[in-house]
């Protein structure tokens, strides 16, 4: 594994993330501890901001008793581990074939168009990367662009365009469906279960 | 059409309360100390006798696995395992259970686990459902709070914690002995059976592996009985299920409706009919992206079930119904599904990782025409050695799509390649 520039020459959890680590190796048997290293690792890449350098794959590694190839095995297996910094706000498109089905091609050339790079890119000011993904698992609100921890769905050129020019004014727009329906109901209102609870 | 009354997830679109006074007000969490009560075998029996098949895509009898494990708890503890990594593309469904009814699968998972002699539940959810992931727990703390789990579970006698586990991005971990081992902090290979999870899972110890739906249906079948449960659909088909239905149809959506629904009717009810019309419906892939796609003519009758597909040659998996219009590029779209079953690969087999990305490239160019006709049977001669000779079934799931277009659409790839040859355009 090559080294990064940004490697950053320490790593150890805060204290509330080392309480959460305890919390996870509580979940698991005891002697299975190894069972809490890849949410261990998601709680290092949130601390970090987004990526995995190895410094904190290896303290992972040592706070779970683990060799450290079996961490760096784990850490590059999942898409979800960045083993290279991200921007701020990763903007994951989904292109798989629901979502290239209702228009996910015209959503990728909205995200280059608004933050002026190409897939697999980051904006020199470290506010955006965008990635293609594999599939979000929210079909029926294709095409869908997760952003960080938040799907945004029902989009086409517009919705996601405003999206993201409200994410570069600093704000937080509202994720779910862009084009006002409710969750994964039909657009216009259900055609079941229209009673009360 | 189903009604209402006999809906199971009645809040599946998040129009009411997700919590757990919500969720008791829709019948949740009623009574489940005397379902308990009736013991391991008589709820057994009955998940058997609903029909009651996975809806995670193989289709096989839940009441059936559960009685696979160990009669008696041995040394080894049992243990219940959730399959909530929904990732089968054209699949979100799961999704929905978990944020809008998610003490449904939490009283599932305790119904099932004392059914298979477990004290724990681990639910592995994909990590890209993180808010999903949050409300999860929060709906299991509440549960816990209440002394619905842990010590003595609804004053039952059984102790059960039901704890959540964020998977990290791996289409894999979705098939069960993969999820395994990615529970267990490695990467996400799947394992030679046998062994099987109910004899060796988990930590080496006996366990079940089902998928969400499959749980959280449960507790509405232990109160309303197995009759009621298979009165919906046909023999061997029976209850009500989860559909999503993506794609070019007017209004994409989630549905619960009967078993043995004709798919032509699910379209044209839920999903608002097929955009431009029935008569400009293409194809269909009826069953999320691993099932091989069934035509127009197909599609005017055939039922959404386990069997009526697959006399057609496809199957229900997922019951993720992905609609294409006569505008899609059919190439394209199964080229786009090659390429994520190369990407999803784990590597582990050479047929699959080799394959899945000789399979995109020829794909690749067959979608520009940039073939001979000779490499159309080529394609499929090596989608049929591909199938069946690796451990787990995403080599087969890469393939089955690609016989499904050679089958259908054999004169379009055939036009491609003998227009580009010609020096005309190919797509």
């Amino acid at each position: 594994m090559s080294m990064h520039r940004e490697e950053p020459a320490s790593f150890a959890f805060s204290s509330d993330n080392e309480a959460r680590a305890k919390a996870i190796i509580a979940k698991y048997p005891a002697g299975r501890q190894q069972s809490a290293v890849m949410p261990l690792l998601d709680l290092a890449q949130r601390q970090i901001g987004g990526w995995l350098p190895r410094i904190a794959m290896d303290y992972v590694a040592d706070y779970l008793g683990m060799p450290p190839i079996k961490v760096y095995e784990v850490a590059n297996f999942y898409t979800m581990y960045n083993v290279k910094p991200v921007g701020k706000n990763h903007v994951q498109v989904c292109t798989n074939l629901p979502c290239w089905l209702r228009g996910s091609d015209q959503v990728v050339h909205a995200c280059k168009k608004t933050l002026g790079i190409g897939l697999g890119e980051t904006t020199k000011d470290g506010q955006f990367t965008l990635s293609e993904v594999e599939c979000a698992g929210a079909c029926v609100n294709a095409p869908v662009v997760a952003i960080n921890d938040d799907y945004y769905e029902d989009l086409d050129e517009a919705t996601i365009t405003r999206v993201l020019e409200a994410l570069k004014r600093g704000e937080s727009p509202k994720s779910g469906p862009q084009n006002g329906r409710l969750n994964s109901a039909p657009l216009g209102g259900p055609t079941t279960l229209k009673g009360g609870a | 059409m189903l009604a209402d009354k006999d809906r199971i997830f009645t809040n599946l679109y998040g129009q009411h309360d997700w919590r757990l006074a919500g969720a008791k007000t829709r019948g949740d969490w009623d009574g489940t100390k005397d379902i308990l009560a009736k013991g391991r075998d008589a709820i057994i029996n009955e998940m058997k006798a609903s029909g009651l098949r996975g809806r995670g895509g193989a289709g096989f009898s839940t009441g059936v696995k559960w009685s696979f494990m160990p009669k008696e708890v041995g040394a080894r503890p049992h243990f219940l395992v959730v399959n909530a990594d929904e990732g089968e593309p054209g699949t979100c469904k799961d999704r929905e259970i978990i944020r809008h009814d998610p003490h449904k699968l939490i009283e599932g998972c305790l119904i099932a686990g004392f059914a298979v002699g477990a004290h724990a539940a681990y639910i592995y959810i994909r990590g890209e459902f993180f808010r999903e992931a949050e409300r999860l727990q929060t709906a299991i703390d509440e549960a816990r709070a209440a002394g619905l789990l842990g010590a003595n579970a609804c004053g039952s006698g059984w102790d059960f914690e039901v704890y959540v586990h964020r998977g990290m991005g791996a289409y894999v971990c979705g098939e069960e002995s993969a999820l395994i081992e990615s529970l267990e902090g490695k990467k996400g290979q799947p394992r030679l059976k046998p062994p099987f999870p109910a004899g060796v899972g988990l930590y080496g110890c006996p366990t079940t592996v089902n998928n969400v739906e499959s749980i959280a249906v449960g507790p509405t079948i232990m109160r309303r009985g197995a009759t009621w449960f298979s009165s919906f659909g046909r023999q061997n088909n029976s209850g009500t299920k989860l559909f999503c239905i993506s794609g070019h149809v007017n209004k994409p959506c989630n549905v619960e409706e009967s078993m043995s629904i004709p798919l032509k009717e699910l379209i044209e009810k839920h999903a608002g009919g097929v955009r431009g019309g029935w008569d400009n419906l293409l194809a269909v892939i009826p069953g999320g992206s691993s099932v091989p796609m069934i035509t127009k003519e197909i599609c005017e009758n055939v039922l959404m079930d386990f069997d009526a597909l697959r006399e057609v040659r496809s199957g229900l998996g997922t019951a993720a119904v992905i609609v294409m219009d006569k505008s899609t590029d059919v190439v394209r779209a199964i080229t786009r599904l090659s390429k994520f079953y190369k990407h999803e690969s784990c590597g582990q087999c050479t047929p699959c990782r080799e394959g899945t990305g000789w399979m995109w490239r020829m794909m690749e160019r067959l979608a520009e025409g940039n073939a001979t006709i000779d490499e159309i049977a080529l394609l499929e001669e090596v989608t049929k050695q591909v199938e069946g000779n690796t451990i787990c079934a995403l080599a087969d799931a890469a393939a089955w799509p690609i016989q499904g277009l050679i089958r259908h659409f054999r004169p379009e790839l055939e036009r491609r390649v003998i227009a580009r040859q010609s020096g005309g355009r190919a797509a």
